[in-house]
């Protein structure tokens, strides 16, 4: 593969480790999540870091850690085409019709007083590993890194109109597979 | 306001993303509308909830350590520099053994030590000599070093956690005399190495291979530690993390 010079500048490299190298848990968070395997989780997160200082002169900034998400879901996305036999787990492979379920089919069921019982952050987690992308996604990107719907629809390249249904829809799926779970446990 | 714009502008409500005046109109319809509201307290709740919870996962130290690794380097380590205390990050390994031994660094170097820490190691299974205080105690063990080195090698008993103290050690490396601390998981002896050294930063673990042990490596308040043991690389890690968790709870 050919090498950038500028890759072999120390003093570029300096300046990449020191914006980057911070946000290597937040990546890696999302990594984990994204493709929901701990080893490719790690792969692409090397993989991500290795695209992000090849561009990084074309990074302006403000926030580099959106950019450094959006880096992430090119390589996961990649991941996803090779995995092309394991349609679940792809992002954006979502049948249309998914996107454009009543969003409250099931919310509406559930009665909305309904107390969550606590979880602890393993159950939770496992919860939202379970969410179907593009919905899992939107719902980490707000709920896990804080980040406002305009960053995420940056990130996402959809409208912040999607990025509000699917939010809303990540939830709904949530609290319903939550309440599931504690109606029924296991 | 339907409910069917209410059901998901309340998602906006509640993230802080809508400005003044559709604040207000969603307010409204919430006021006039159970059902609208009662979503709005069960979606605050559940946000509550999750935000409470710790949901991030910590990237392993190695992967760290192999993106730092394929950076180009700012500066070239020089032996000399490895041998300060890690300060370099780039040769450092980790050894789990049994036991947890202090070692006083000055100008030696890294990869050497590293080896007669193996050495000790070696040294500790064959000669029958795997222990100079007996003890599953950590305050029985922990005060048996006093006197006996220029550091207080930590003691900690991480039998809930799957490793049992089995007792320290005074033995020497690079001719110096230095502390062990040894654990036992199944079969498998862990030799903790402790090493005082002139910088407080932290330094994350890395695991290398050496003679067939792995050496898992890190420093953290001054010292620098070496586990050298036949285990896994992995439960290795683990006796790491669960020895660097339990010094930063206990501490």
């Amino acid at each position: 593969m050919p090498v950038n010079p500028a890759d072999n500048d120390p003093e570029r490299a300096r300046r990449f480790r020191d914006a980057a190298l911070p946000h290597l848990d937040d990546v890696y968070t999302l990594a984990r999540y994204l493709l929901r395997d701990a080893t490719e989780a790690e792969d692409a997160v090397q993989e991500c870091f290795l695209r992000a200082l090849k561009h990084f002169d074309s990074y302006r900034g403000p926030a580099i850690k959106p950019w450094l998400f959006a880096i992430l879901r090119n390589v996961c996305r990649a991941e996803f085409a090779r995995r092309a036999n394991s349609p679940t787990s792809a992002i954006d492979e979502m049948p249309d019709s998914a996107e454009q379920m009543p969003l409250w089919h099931e919310a509406q069921e559930t009665p909305e007083t309904q107390m969550l019982q606590r979880r602890d952050a393993t159950a939770i987690r496992r919860l939202v590993t379970a969410l179907a992308e593009p919905f899992q996604e939107t719902f980490v990107l707000r709920e896990i890194h804080n980040l406002s719907y305009r960053e995420i629809a940056d990130i996402v390249e959809a409208p912040v109109g999607t990025v509000m249904s699917r939010l809303a829809r990540a939830r709904a799926l949530l609290r319903s597979a939550w309440l599931a779970e504690q109606e029924q446990p296991k | 306001m339907t409910c069917d714009e209410a059901e998901i502008l309340l998602h906006a409500l509640i993230d802080g993303e809508l400005d003044a005046g559709h604040a207000r109109e969603v307010e409204e319809h919430i006021a006039s509308c159970p059902r609208c509201a009662a979503q709005l307290r069960a979606y605050r709740e559940m946000s509550k909830a999750v935000a409470g919870a710790d949901l991030r996962y910590a990237a392993p130290p190695e992967l760290r350590r192999r993106i730092e690794a394929s950076l180009p380097q700012t500066r070239m380590p020089n032996r000399r520099a490895v041998l300060r205390g890690f300060a370099m990050g780039s040769a450092a390994s980790a050894i789990a053994a049994t036991g947890l031994v202090a070692v006083i660094l000055r100008s030696d170097d890294e990869q050497r030590i590293q080896s007669e820490v193996v050495s000790a190691h070696l040294r500790s299974l064959q000669a029958g000599h795997l222990t100079d205080v007996l003890s599953t105690d950590q305050h029985t063990v922990k005060p048996w070093f006093n006197g006996k080195l220029d550091v207080a090698p930590p003691v900690v008993d991480l039998t809930a956690q799957g490793f049992t103290l089995i007792g320290g050690r005074l033995d020497y490396v690079d001719t110096r005399p230095i502390g062990a601390i040894v654990y036992r998981r199944r079969s498998h002896v862990i030799n903790l190495f402790v090493a005082q050294t002139a910088s407080t930063e932290r330094r994350a673990a890395k695991i290398e291979a050496l003679q067939g042990f792995n050496i898992r490596r890190w420093s953290e308040r001054g010292l620098n530690y070496w586990a050298v043991s036949d285990l896994a690389a992995d439960e290795l890690a683990e006796f790491g993390e669960k020895f660097e968790g339990a010094m930063r709870s206990g501490a």
